[in-house]
C-alpha cells in the first residue's frame, strides 16, 4: 500500500509528459506508462488488507512470481515465434508487407528479435533464476515484493520496446533498439533485479553459492555493464523520442558489437548455462559431472566472451588489430563453450537410460547438443577467411537460429515442462508424449531452418564473388536474391514446425495447470508391448 | 591461501571478481579506438549531414533499412567492382549511430549516391518490383504522402553537436530553412545550403515541388551516400604510421 504514492507520482509524470510531448510517438509511450501506473494503483488498492495477520511468508518460497514468469515465457515465446514466421514469409513473398508502415519487414524484424531474445528468453531467465536461487540458497527471495516489481517492470519494458518498433521508435543498434527513455526504465528494473538476486544470496542458508548462481550473477552484472555503455545517448528533447548515441562510426560500431555479441554471450549463454546447471542434475538425478570443470569453464567463458565482438566487423573499416584480436579470442572461446557442453552432457553418466523414458531430459540433451554445434560453428565463422564468405549472408542467420531455437529454445521449453508441475503442485505433466512431439517438431523445424540457410548463405556468398573467364562479375545483386526463394520457403516451413511445437506446449501447460492428465501409454512402453 | 572457496562463499567478492573479469576485454579493444590516430583516416571532403540529409537518415533508421542493407564496402575485388572504393572509417565519422549493417538481403548502399536518378528512387520506393521485378523489398509509398517534420531540426543539429558533430551556430540557426531550401533549387536559401554543406545536392527530389516530404529527405540522403570523400587525393599509405 505504501507504494501507491510512488505509482501516483509516476502517473502524474506520465500525464505531464503526454501533454508536453514533442512528438506523437513519445506521447503514445507516455500514455502506455500512464496506463501501467493506473493498473498498478488499482491492483495495489484492491489488495489492501486491514486485518492484522501473522506474517509467515519468510518460511516459504516466493513462487507466485515464478508462476507468472512461466506464463509470460510461454506467451512471449508464441508471440516471438509467430512474428518470426511472418517475417520469414515476407522474405519469400514480399506482398505480405502490405504496403503499411507498421507491417514492414524493417520494423517487424527488430520486433521478432527482441520478442524472442528479451521477452521469451528474458522472462525464462528471470523466472528460472528466481526459482533456482531460492532452492539453492534455501532462502525466500529478498526485498519483499521487489521481485514482482522486476516482473511487471520487465513486461512494461517489453511493451514499450515492442510498440516502439512498430511506430518506428528505434536507435537502430541491433538488439539495443529501444530509445533512451525505455533504456532508462530497463536500467531501473535491472538494478532492482540485481538487488533481489544479491539480497537473496546474502541471506542464503547454504554456505556455498551454487554454480548456477555464478552464471546468473555474471549474466545480470555483465548485461548491466553492456546496456549502460552501449546505450549512452543525448536525447533531442527530454520530452521527445529521438536521441543520438554519443559514439560515432567506427567506435560506435565496435561498442555496438561488443554489446551485441555479449547479448549472445551473457544473455543467451551465461544465463542459460545457469538454467542448465540446475535443471540437468535435477532431471537426471545425478550430480554435476565435474566441479573443477565448472570453475575453469565459468571463468574462462566470461573472460573470453567479451573479446569476441570484433568478429562481427571483419574486413570493415575497424582497424585490423582489433579484428584479429576478436578472431583469436573467438576461436579460443570454443574451448570453454565445449567445457559447458561436456559438463552438461556428462552429468548424464550412469543415467543415459533415462533418455528412453524422459522426454524432458531428451529435450535438455538436444538443447546441449545444439549448444555444442553452434559454439563450434561460431568460432569457425569468426575466422576471417570463412567470414569473408559468410558475412552479410543468411549463413549468419542460420547460425543464430541453431543457437537460439536449438539451445535457448529447447532448454527453456525443458525448464517450462520441469517447472509447471512443481509450481502448480501437480503430480505430473498432462502429457509427456506431447513433450516428445514438441521436441521432434522443434528439432525438425531447426534442421530445415539451419540447412536451408547454410545453402542460401553459401550460395549467395559464392554468387557475389563469381567471375567469368574474361574477369567480369557474373551475377548482378538481384540474381543472388531471386535464387534464394526456395530456401526462404523452406526456412518459413521450418519456422512453422517450430511454432507448431510451441503450440503443443501451450496446450500441455494449460491442461497441466488445470490438473488433468492425458490418458496415454507411458513413454518407452511401445517397445515393451511390441516385443511382448 | 586463496582457493575458489573464497569466491564461492562471498557474494560481493564473486560479483566484483566477475565484473573485473568481464570488463577487461572491452577496455583493451574499445578504448584505443579513441586515441590511436590512424583509426580514422585523414581525408578531404567529409562534412556533417545537411539538415535534409539528416532528416532522411533518421527515416532510414526509423524504417529499419539497416536490417537488410549494409553501408560498408569490404576491400575485396568483387565488392570494389560492384559498389566502388572500399569504405573508410572517416566516412562514418559523423554517423551517430553508425549504419554499417550486418546483412545484405539487399545490396550495399555505402556508395549508392548518384548511382540512380531521383525518378528511379521515387518509383523504386513506391513499388520496388516495378523497377526490379525480382526484388523482395517492401513498398515505401507512404513516404511520398507524408510531409517532412522540420520544426525541431535545429534541436536535432544541437543534439548532434553535443555528441561531437561540428555543426556551427549558423548551421543550427538555419536548420529549418536549409532543409526546405535544399528540396527546392529555386528558393532563396538554395545557394546558402550549397555553401554551408559543400557538395549538397539542391533540388526537388520527389517530383512534387509544392511540399517537402519524407521522400525528399530519404532520397537526398541516399543521393549523397558515399559521395563526399575526394578519392582522387586520398592516399591510403599516408595512414601508415
Amino acid at each position: 500500500m505504501g507504494l501507491i504514492p510512488i505509482y501516483a507520482l509516476g502517473l502524474l509524470a506520465a500525464l505531464l509528459a503526454a501533454a508536453k510531448a514533442q512528438d506523437d510517438l513519445f506521447a503514445a509511450h507516455a500514455w502506455v506508462f500512464a496506463i501501467a501506473c493506473t493498473i498498478a494503483i488499482i491492483s495495489t488498492a484492491k489488495r489492501v488488507n486491514f486485518a492484522v495477520e501473522h506474517d509467515t511468508s519468510e518460511e516459504t518460497y516466493l513462487d507466485s512470481v515464478v508462476r507468472a514468469g512461466v506464463i509470460a515465457t510461454v506467451f512471449w515465446g508464441i508471440a516471438g515465434f509467430l512474428v518470426g514466421v511472418i517475417i520469414a514469409a515476407q522474405l519469400a513473398y514480399p506482398a505480405l508487407n502490405f504496403d503499411w508502415p507498421f507491417t514492414n519487414f524493417g520494423r517487424l524484424r527488430p520486433l521478432h528479435t527482441s520478442a524472442v531474445i528479451f521477452a521469451f528468453g528474458g522472462n525464462a531467465l528471470i523466472c528460472t533464476s528466481f526459482y533456482i536461487i531460492q532452492r539453492t540458497c534455501r532462502a525466500r527471495l529478498a526485498l519483499g515484493n521487489t521481485a514482482w516489481f522486476v516482473f511487471w517492470g520487465y513486461q512494461l519494458f517489453i511493451v514499450l520496446a515492442a510498440t516502439g518498433y512498430l511506430m518506428g521508435v528505434t536507435q537502430s543498434k541491433e538488439y539495443a533498439e529501444p530509445e533512451w527513455y525505455v533504456d532508462i526504465w530497463l536500467t531501473i528494473v535491472w538494478v532492482a533485479y540485481l538487488a533481489v538476486f544479491m539480497g537473496t544470496l546474502f541471506k542464503r542458508k547454504e554456505p556455498h553459492i551454487y554454480v548456477a548462481n555464478w552464471f546468473y550473477l555474471s549474466f545480470i552484472v555483465t548485461v548491466a555493464m553492456l546496456h549502460l555503455v552501449n546505450n549512452m545517448a543525448v536525447p533531442v528533447s527530454f520530452l521527445g523520442s529521438k536521441s543520438y548515441p554519443v559514439f560515432a562510426g567506427v567506435q560506435d560500431a565496435l561498442t555496438q558489437w561488443w554489446y551485441g555479441h555479449n547479448a549472445v554471450g551473457f544473455f543467451l549463454t551465461a544465463g542459460f548455462l545457469g538454467m542448465m546447471y540446475y535443471l540437468m542434475p535435477k532431471q537426471a538425478e545425478r550430480p554435476v559431472y565435474s566441479y573443477r570443470l565448472s570453475i575453469v569453464h565459468f571463468w574462462s567463458l566470461i573472460f573470453l566472451y567479451i573479446w569476441a565482438g570484433p568478429h562481427h566487423l571483419h574486413y570493415t573499416a575497424l582497424p585490423d588489430w582489433a579484428q584479429t584480436l576478436g578472431m583469436v579470442f573467438s576461436v579460443m572461446l570454443w574451448m570453454p563453450s565445449w567445457g559447458g557442453m561436456i559438463n552438461g552432457l556428462m552429468t548424464l553418466s550412469g543415467a543415459w537410460d533415462k533418455l528412453r523414458t524422459d522426454p524432458i531430459l531428451r529435450m535438455m540433451v538436444v538443447s546441449i547438443a545444439f549448444y555444442g554445434m553452434s559454439t563450434f560453428e561460431g568460432p569457425m565463422m569468426s575466422i576471417k577467411s570463412v567470414n569473408s564468405l559468410s558475412h552479410y549472408t543468411d549463413w549468419t542467420i542460420g547460425h543464430v537460429h541453431s543457437g537460439a531455437l536449438g539451445w535457448n529454445g529447447m532448454i527453456s521449453f525443458a525448464a517450462v515442462y520441469f517447472l509447471v508441475p512443481r509450481l502448480w503442485d501437480r503430480a505430473a505433466l498432462y502429457s509427456p508424449r506431447m513433450v516428445n512431439w514438441h521436441l521432434w517438431l522443434g528439432t525438425l523445424g531447426i534442421v530445415l531452418y539451419a540447412a536451408s540457410m547454410w545453402v542460401s548463405g553459401i550460395t549467395q556468398g559464392l554468387m557475389w564473388r563469381e567471375y567469368d573467364d574474361q574477369g567480369f562479375l557474373v551475377n548482378s545483386f538481384v540474381e543472388s536474391v531471386s535464387v534464394l526463394h526456395p530456401f526462404y520457403v523452406i526456412r518459413m516451413l521450418g519456422g512453422v514446425l517450430f511454432l507448431a511445437g510451441a503450440f503443443l506446449m501451450v496446450w500441455n501447460v494449460f491442461m497441466t495447470i488445470k490438473g488433468h492428465t492425458r490418458d496415454e501409454a507411458p513413454m518407452g512402453s511401445t517397445v515393451a508391448t511390441a516385443t511382448a | 591461501m586463496f582457493t575458489h572457496k573464497v569466491l564461492e562463499t562471498n557474494a560481493t567478492l564473486l560479483m566484483i571478481a566477475s565484473l573485473i573479469v568481464v570488463a577487461i576485454g572491452g577496455i583493451v579493444e574499445i578504448a584505443p579506438l579513441f586515441y590511436l590516430q590512424n583509426t580514422i583516416e585523414k581525408v578531404e571532403g567529409m562534412r556533417p549531414y545537411s539538415p535534409l540529409e539528416l532528416a532522411g537518415r533518421n527515416i532510414y533508421v526509423r524504417e529499419g533499412c539497416y536490417v537488410c542493407h549494409s553501408q560498408m564496402v569490404r576491400p575485396f575485388r568483387d565488392e570494389v567492382e560492384r559498389y566502388g572504393h572500399y569504405s573508410l572509417a572517416a566516412e562514418s565519422m559523423y554517423d551517430h549511430p553508425f549504419q554499417w549493417g550486418s546483412k545484405r538481403t539487399g545490396p550495399d548502399l555505402a556508395r549508392v549516391g548518384n548511382r540512380y536518378s531521383d525518378e528511379w528512387h521515387v518509383q523504386h520506393m513506391i513499388d520496388p518490383q516495378s523497377v526490379v521485378p525480382e526484388s523482395i523489398m517492401p513498398r515505401y509509398a507512404y513516404l511520398k504522402d507524408t510531409p517532412l517534420r522540420t520544426k525541431d531540426l535545429a534541436a536535432h543539429l544541437k543534439a548532434n553537436r553535443a555528441v561531437g558533430v561540428p555543426y556551427t551556430d549558423e548551421m543550427i540557426q538555419n536548420a529549418v530553412t536549409d532543409a526546405v531550401a535544399q528540396a527546392n533549387a529555386d528558393s532563396e536559401g538554395a545557394e546558402d545550403v550549397a555553401n554551408r554543406y559543400p557538395k549538397a545536392q539542391v533540388r526537388d527530389f520527389d517530383g512534387d515541388p509544392t511540399t517537402v516530404t519524407e521522400m525528399d529527405a530519404i532520397i537526398a540522403y541516399l543521393q549523397m551516400l558515399g559521395t563526399l570523400v575526394e578519392f582522387d587525393v586520398y592516399r591510403a599509405d599516408q595512414n601508415l604510421r
